[in-house]
């Protein structure tokens, strides 16, 4: 057995303890710390979802909270139309993903900054929708739940185990593309989409099931979120920091990675709430000039520090301009 | 015989700008066709056409099947593979792995295992086999070109577009990719080349096709080709090509008196 396959099954070794470890979280009876869980949780969902369509596939979608709002206002929709609560969480999800695989053949022909433009306005076109839309939505009113009659603590415990579950979805689907021809593949596309499609991936096929793959978990997230709260209101689940968020834990963890995005957004968690109890009238300053630092520090993330890919990062670039100075001299 | 690739007045248009203009060419299994003609005559874009990156008017049917109308990554999955004038690796991956997309993707149902034997196979052809763990990144301009090939090879084509493979490459790295494309052809793959250097024309290709505002505008052997005076002209302007044939005249002239 050579190193990386050691390295490998020590590292899944360590995420199903940890996992198992997290899930026990309910054993200290502390309702402060299952919040912070359901919320991490919730987090890594977000952030290991952007992953697919941001860090495998290189496209910066800002279509988080449109999926999250979607989600969330379907599942609230369905349960107050009668339907249980796990089901309404599993339909969430589904409408999610298949809107995402309309908006993807939309926008997905788009690249670079047109694309992240075009995901950002997603959001508040929802946005606009479910304010107005007074009779399906309740509209700025907001949406109430129909509520849930077991104890306080019972349901604390639900919604942090269904949103670990589904957290622990989210890494199982990464860890599956990442070892399958469609994380290749889209790995190919975030490097070089035109030899990708020269070399035979159909690039709109991958790119779209990448951004369905992204919003499916996402939707149902936001279901089981509106679920937790019992009341949601439109600027609440389509909120742009919903949607930036992610992105910033995924790059805090490393982009790209199958535990990076996990990883960032327990990390992500940790500091905002830090921040947020210590320095109450700037934390929203000071979270920020700190996410800046972290990022400009470990361009990689924090798996890039194991891994060495900065490094190898460093080198690449370097090894891109000596090739340009070289097809045009060469040119010349 | 018929034709593995048969295009018939393909025309490409950009707005007001005719950069390929009704190209009508047969190619036959196992040629090796040499395609030139002046800065901006056209070539690229006519491979960008068949390959399917632009869609222009015409047919363009290969081995049989009308390819005109589909997307690149169906074209080049049927069997046509291209290398690009500007190399296109994926930077950030192993030379191995580069090779592995096209062994992957190219043909349906191959698994990640067998992906990986036909790369190494690929790469070991084209001499970069020692090198099959370094980033395509790091790899010097002629191994990036030797990938693009190996990349190119992986895919298993029928035919395959070489758009200037030796442009930047000093005498002895020609030498040895004008013998790896030689092998290649023995393999029985047709090749379409793109070339400007008329020593590696001459020595390959079997028959030359020239292009000038993209038309074609001569067609032949490529003794009979260059000696053309439309070729000459295209390449050296119309007094050049005049003053050549008043001294051809006068030499004639010259031999009678």
């Amino acid at each position: 057995m050579n190193k990386g396959q050691t390295m490998h099954r020590v590292a899944v070794a360590l995420t199903l303890i940890a996992v198992a470890l997290i899930a026990a979280l309910p054993a200290l009876s502390d309702n402060y710390l299952l919040r912070l869980g359901t919320m991490g949780a919730m987090y890594a969902i977000l952030a290991l979802s952007w992953n697919i369509i941001g860090g495998f596939a290189g496209y910066p979608s800002f279509s988080t909270a449109a999926f999250f709002g979607l989600g969330a206002y379907s599942g609230a929709i369905l349960q107050g139309a009668g339907l249980p609560m796990p089901l309404a969480w599993v339909a969430a999800g589904l409408i999610a993903m298949a809107f995402a695989t309309l908006l993807g053949l939309a926008i997905l022909h788009l690249k670079g900054h047109y694309f992240a433009i075009a995901s950002l306005v997603v959001a508040e076109v929802l946005l606009e929708i479910t304010t107005s839309w007074t009779s399906l939505t309740g509209g700025g009113m907001g949406l109430n739940l129909p509520i849930i009659r077991i104890s306080i603590d019972a349901q604390a415990r639900l919604f942090f185990w269904s949103m670990l579950a589904i957290a622990v979805m989210a890494l199982g689907m990464n860890y599956w593309v990442s070892r399958h021809r469609l994380g290749f593949g889209l790995m190919c596309i975030r490097q070089n989409e035109d030899a990708a499609s020269m070399v035979g991936i159909n690039t709109t096929l991958y790119k779209v099931t990448a951004f369905a793959l992204s919003a499916v978990l996402v939707g149902a997230a936001g279901a089981l979120y509106a679920s937790w709260v019992f009341y949601i209101e439109p600027p609440d689940v389509f909120a742009t920091l919903t949607s930036v968020k992610p992105i910033v834990m995924a790059m805090l963890g490393g982009a790209g990675t199958v535990l990076g995005p996990a990883i960032g957004a327990v990390l992500f968690l940790a500091m905002e709430e830090l921040v947020w109890r210590n320095l109450l009238q700037i934390h929203a300053a000071a979270l920020g000039l700190l996410i800046v630092a972290l990022i400009f520090f470990l361009p990689g993330g924090l798996l890039g520090l194991v891994t060495g890919k900065r490094k190898r990062r460093v080198v690449a670039k370097k090894g891109e301009t000596t090739s340009n100075s070289a097809v045009k001299g060469g040119a010349a | 015989m018929s034709p593995i690739l048969e295009l018939t007045n393909v025309t490409q248009r950009f707005g007001g700008l005719t950069a390929v203009d009704d190209v009508t060419l047969s190619v036959m299994p196992g040629e090796v066709v040499g395609l030139i003609g002046p800065n901006g005559a056209g070539k690229t874009t006519l491979v960008n056409v068949i390959t399917g990156v632009y869609r222009g008017t015409g047919t363009i049917v290969f081995d049989g099947q009308r390819i005109e109308a589909l997307k690149p990554y169906q074209i080049s999955r049927l069997g046509v593979a291209r290398t690009y004038q500007v190399v296109q690796p994926f930077p950030e991956m192993t030379a191995l792995e580069n090779v592995m997309a096209p062994a992957t993707f190219a043909h349906a149902g191959v698994s990640l295992t067998t992906a990986r034997e036909k790369a190494a196979e690929a790469l070991d052809f084209v001499g970069l086999g020692a090198e099959k763990d370094k980033r395509a990144s790091s790899l010097t301009l002629a191994g990036r070109k030797r990938l693009e090939l190996a990349k190119s090879l992986a895919m298993e084509p029928k035919v395959l577009l070489l758009d200037e493979v030796n442009a930047g490459l000093n005498p002895a790295e020609i030498d040895v990719a004008v013998d790896l494309i030689r092998r290649i052809a023995a393999r029985g793959v047709t090749i379409i080349i793109i070339e400007h250097l008329m020593k590696v024309v001459m020595n390959l290709c079997t028959r030359i096709v020239v292009l000038h505002h993209g038309a074609k505008i001569a067609e032949g052997a490529p003794d009979t080709v260059t000696s053309d005076p439309a070729v000459i002209e295209a390449y050296l302007g119309n007094r050049y090509a005049k003053r050549a044939a008043e001294r051809a005249a006068a030499a004639a002239g010259g031999a009678h008196g």
